[in-house]
């Protein structure tokens, strides 16, 4: 028995688009970093592309595609460090697709990203809290996190803007 | 990088977060450092650290107190003392204490810092 799975261009898209996210994933976990729980978060310049390219759907797509095989390639998956993974990336697409809604002459890719960072930690920081260390107060720990949140995602933000203009077809005020 | 176009919307996310950060900063500043030091009929009952949420229940003559450690503060949360004084004050600033006298319970947030009577 011969079993066929048939990509339409869409999957071929998302496949491409999601092991680009997986590629930087990788990269960014070999790079040491000074402060445990720090990272910057490249793979989320492909999300918000994406989610300005081809819209949530297919954001979306990539970014879970992402979390799951990248957790697999760093044998991480279904462990604490997966589930807060996975808690920061659905917040911040929940958070983004409200976000994207907002008037693009007012908000844009920066804003989008910083967002979209402060959902992601505060996620993590709510899990860390109801389920890994119930009881520690982590309100020393808050500043840390949110500046950290707040570098990496006006970061990437930018990063992704570049992208955007760089790649930009001729009506880029357009978002699908 | 130059060209790219932060929007209006984008500095005002911006400025919020920081704003955010400014906020969370300063209401922790030196607090987090302190210790509370719960007193049951003058002697030390313990001492405990504000870095750990926790309850911690006092055996007074007329019953249990609770006092109350969250995020960074203290306060009598629950005491049978008939007018509820030391609980009605709420949250212990730095550097003060409350007494729940019927009970014999008196709660201190010795925070790091000045201390002016002392000094």
């Amino acid at each position: 028995m011969q079993i066929e799975l048939h990509a339409s261009e869409e999957d071929r898209r998302v496949a491409v688009l999601a092991a680009a996210a997986i590629g930087l994933t990788l990269a960014e976990a070999a790079i040491p970093l000074p402060i445990p729980g720090v990272k910057p978060g490249l793979a989320n310049i492909v999300t918000l592309v994406v989610l300005y390219r081809h819209g949530w759907r297919m954001a979306a797509w990539v970014a879970g595609l992402r979390i799951v095989a990248g957790a697999l390639a760093l044998g991480q998956f279904l462990t604490p460090a997966f589930v807060l993974s996975l808690s920061g990336g659905v917040m911040s697409l929940l958070v983004l697709a409200w976000a994207i809604h907002l008037p693009t002459r007012w908000f844009g890719p920066v804003g989008l990203s910083v967002l979209a960072a402060f959902a992601h930690i505060g996620a993590q920081l709510l899990v860390v809290d109801a389920w890994l260390m119930p009881g520690a107060s982590l309100l020393a720990l808050m500043p840390l996190f949110l500046a950290a949140a707040w570098i990496t995602g006006l970061g990437n933000g930018l990063a992704a803007a570049q992208l955007l203009k760089s790649t930009s077809r001729p009506n880029p005020e357009v978002s699908p | 990088m130059a060209g790219v176009r932060i929007r209006p919307g984008d500095w005002l996310i911006l400025g919020l977060g920081l704003a955010l950060l400014a906020a969370l900063w300063a209401r922790q500043a030196g607090s987090l450092e302190g210790r509370v030091i719960i007193r049951l009929d003058g002697q030390v009952f313990t001492e405990a650290s504000l870095r750990l949420n926790r309850i911690i229940e006092v055996p007074g003559p007329l019953g249990p107190s609770r006092v109350e450690i969250r995020d960074g503060r203290v306060r009598v949360a629950a005491d049978p003392g008939p007018r509820q004084l030391c609980v009605r004050q709420g949250w212990i600033p730095p550097g003060s204490a409350v007494v729940c006298l019927p009970n014999r319970v008196a709660v201190e947030n010795a925070a790091a810092g000045y201390d002016t009577l002392n000094y």
